[in-house]
């Protein structure tokens, strides 16, 4: 079974992740799902309905205003990195968090590595699926690697220029 | 010069024991080759022909003796004994190895410096005026507006991994001297009509294989906004850049893809968002930044004109050396004085440990401990009291930095090239130093007057060709190394983007090429035109002909 570290500590996984291409006949009725935003757009009544957890992903090129009023129904979003170097889930990521005031588990999925850990944090995620090949428990560490911060972000709203 | 409270210090010390962290395990095998490439890259560190390169930021160009001396004994402990200044005012180090680099950046830190973010696809070291501070024609000083956006720049959460690196200039002056319309980012200070300050706002220029001048795209953002507004610009990059291609992946290509105004609007839609929230800039920050750079304490002096000019009679050559390498200060009695990094037959840009202690020392002697470096590949002191200027000009004829030629066409901007760099498609080293040969008469030189001759090894355009008077771009035809000659080019204002001349040269063509092209501008020149100015008015057809031209 997969790990996860969430709020700084390593649990097993409880969701099933679904791939891009899943159809609504697939899923059970009490499973708790993070679906593709194909699927959230074709059937948000039926997803709804269901009695499992709910949650929806989305890849680097799917822009976050497009569930932007609809956050509340997720427990889980979550974002996919093809590669570590695609920064675009970075912005989604604050968009969620500071525009759209999600409030519940942020997820990076993907090419997830310790050395971007901090940088993830930073930006609103809450739950890391490390890559398969990796560790978790040493990827934690780099959750503390570095001890001041300079620009406002999700994680410290205010710039150390008003906080020094 | 900033200096840094416990919170900086405390970042670049992070920093450190990060990235030996990241050497340990990358030298373990527990890093791929690929997911350590982009970790060294953001700390400066490219793997070259030889041996790593370390870049070394030197952020604005500003460096302390201290830090200077520090840069020297790294030279001379971990490398072969020399370093070479960038065209963006950084320094290089070319034979460092890979174990030593945690190390080496161990003891920056100990004089507040490091290589952060000096490489990779991310926000870029802030690169200003060389004469900041100092000169004449300021409007504001843009150093503490460069320190304020140096900090938003490092370790950035969200703009960590940008679909390309990203370059950021602030000219504080009424000339353009740090060609920002070349930038990604280009900021300009302006006051409206009540007098408040904001800043001119231009985004995708760049060099590189895709020439661009920039657009600007706000004529008046107040100051309070700046921070917000970058962040409004990085977003809409970081989204929508492309990622597809590397050679398409600039801010530059977006910008024309859909147009500065689109792009604009773009970023005014983010700012609806973020105006007024907590990164809006507070007075209490830019004096808190600034009070480092306020005035050294400068000696009421006077201008000493009438006595300089008599030394001028008497020494011909410190007459010549002051035209070219000095420049009007904003205090009376004071002058800037700019190194020659250019002399025959050294790299452009290079020097030895020994010179770096050498300027260390000028500069606590002349010029308040402080010094800066230039994009041009040149080493500034700032404050020389004019009645030092002599004793000065001696020692740094000892020195080997008198060679006045500042400006001119010898004082050339030079990638490393084929020597050096495993992208290159020929050398450039040598055909600097060919030119350079060929006018080595300093009567000629003179004569011949201000011009820019830039160099790149291939289309990354590190020596900045495109901008040059002359650009020299080195080509790869069937695996032997040729030249491509263009005209025109400029990096001050209103910047623009040289013209072809036509087919490339062998290089020991190179030297008769330039003058030949010299020779058309001294016979059709009017009295006070620059080579930049004649080309303008007679256009590029005089010079092809003769080049070009059948031997007879
Ligand atoms: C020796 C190792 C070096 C390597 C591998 C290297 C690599 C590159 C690459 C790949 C680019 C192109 C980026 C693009 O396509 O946008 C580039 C651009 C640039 N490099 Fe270098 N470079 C090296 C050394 C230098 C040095 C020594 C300098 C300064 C003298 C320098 C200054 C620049 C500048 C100013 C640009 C930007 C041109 C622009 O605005 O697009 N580089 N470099
Ligand atoms: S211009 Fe080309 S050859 Fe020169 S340093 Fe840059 S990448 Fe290397």
């Amino acid at each position: 079974m997969q790990r996860i570290i969430k709020n700084n500590q390593i649990v097993d996984e409880t969701w099933h992740l679904l791939p891009k291409d899943v159809t609504l006949e697939q899923l059970s009725n009490c499973d708790d799902y993070i679906v593709p935003l194909q699927l959230w757009r074709e059937h948000a009544h039926a997803l709804k309905a269901r009695d499992g957890g709910l949650g929806v992903w989305l890849d680097s090129d799917e822009e976050a205003e497009e569930i932007g009023d609809q956050v509340g129904n997720f427990q889980v979003i979550a974002l996919n990195f093809p590669a570590f170097t695609d920064g675009r889930n970075y912005s989604n990521a604050r968009l969620l968090r500071d525009r759209y005031q999600f409030k519940g588990e942020l997820r990076a999925i993907g090419d997830i590595l310790r050395d971007q850990l901090f940088y993830l944090a930073r930006c609103g995620f809450d739950a890391f699926a490390i890559r398969a090949d990796k560790d978790p428990e040493e990827a934690l560490q780099s959750l503390q690697d570095f001890s001041v911060t300079y620009q406002a972000a999700t994680d410290e709203p205010l710039p150390l220029f008003r906080r020094r | 010069m900033y200096v840094y409270d416990e919170y900086d210090q405390r970042i670049i010390e992070d920093r450190v024991k990060q990235f030996r962290d990241q050497t340990r395990r990358y030298l373990a095998g527990e890093l791929s080759e690929e997911e350590f490439r982009p970790l060294r890259l953001q700390n400066g560190l490219y793997i070259q022909r030889f041996a790593p390169m370390l870049r070394v930021a030197v952020p604005y160009g500003q460096l302390t003796s201290r830090q200077t001396r520090m840069l020297a004994k790294i030279a001379r402990d971990y490398d072969k004994g020399y370093a070479h200044i960038s065209t963006r005012q950084n320094v290089q180090y070319n034979w460092p190895a890979l174990e030593d680099i945690p190390e080496i950046l161990a003891e920056l830190a100990t004089v507040q410096m490091h290589a952060i973010q000096t490489s990779g696809n991310c926000l870029r070291n802030v690169t200003t005026d060389q004469f900041a501070g100092v000169a004449a024609d300021e409007v504001i000083d843009p150093r503490p507006w460069c320190e304020i956006v140096r900090q938003w720049t490092t370790f950035h959460p969200e703009f960590a991994y940008l679909p390309r690196k990203f370059k950021i200039a602030i000219n504080g002056a009424s000339s353009d001297r740090a060609a920002i319309e070349v930038h990604d980012i280009g900021l300009e200070p302006v006051h409206n009509a009540a007098g408040e300050l904001g800043f001119r706002v231009l985004v995708g220029g760049g060099l590189g294989r895709t020439p661009v001048v920039g657009a600007f795209i706000n004529e008046f953002l107040p100051w309070q906004d700046l921070l917000s507004y970058l962040d409004a610009i990085l977003r809409v990059y970081n989204r929508y850049g492309r990622r597809d291609n590397k050679y398409k992946a600039r801010i530059k290509i977006l910008v024309k893809a859909l147009t500065p105004d689109v792009f604009a609007e773009k970023v005014e839609a983010e700012m609806a968002h973020l105006r007024g929230g907590s990164t809006t800039l507070t007075e209490a920050e830019v004096h808190r930044v600034a009070k480092h750079f306020v005035d050294p304490e400068y000696l009421a002096l006077s201008n000493l004109d009438s006595e300089l000019d008599a030394l001028n009679n008497e020494h011909p050559g410190f007459a010549r050396w002051r035209t070219r390498n000095t420049l009007a200060h904003k205090k009376p009695g004071y002058v800037a004085v700019t190194l020659s990094l250019k002399p025959t037959g050294v790299a452009p840009g290079d020097l030895t440990d020994k010179q770096l202690d050498a300027v260390a020392d000028l500069a606590e002697r002349y010029s308040f401990g402080q010094l800066r470096t230039s994009h041009e590949q040149n080493i500034i002191l700032a404050d020389v009291e004019q009645r030092q200027l002599h004793a000065l000009w001696l020692e740094l004829r000892e020195g080997g930095f008198a060679t006045p030629n500042i400006g001119l066409l010898t004082d050339i901007i030079c990638c490393p090239g084929g020597d050096f760099c495993s992208l290159a498609n020929a050398k450039s080293i040598p055909i600097a130093e060919s030119i350079q040969r060929r006018f080595d008469n300093l009567d000629y030189l003179f004569d011949i007057g201000e011009l820019d001759l830039n160099i790149s090894g291939c289309m990354n355009a590190c020596g900045h060709h495109h901008v040059g008077h002359i650009g020299i771009l080195g080509v790869d035809k069937k695996g032997e190394e040729f030249y491509q000659v263009s005209l025109g080019g400029s990096a001050s204002r209103d910047a623009s983007l040289g013209k072809i001349l036509g087919p490339s040269f062998a290089q020991d063509a190179m030297p008769d090429v330039i003058e030949k092209l010299i020779n058309v501008y001294v016979e059709k020149r009017t009295e006070d035109e620059r080579f930049i100015d004649t080309y303008q008015r007679i256009g590029i057809d005089p010079f092809k002909e003769r080049v070009y031209a059948a031997n007879h």
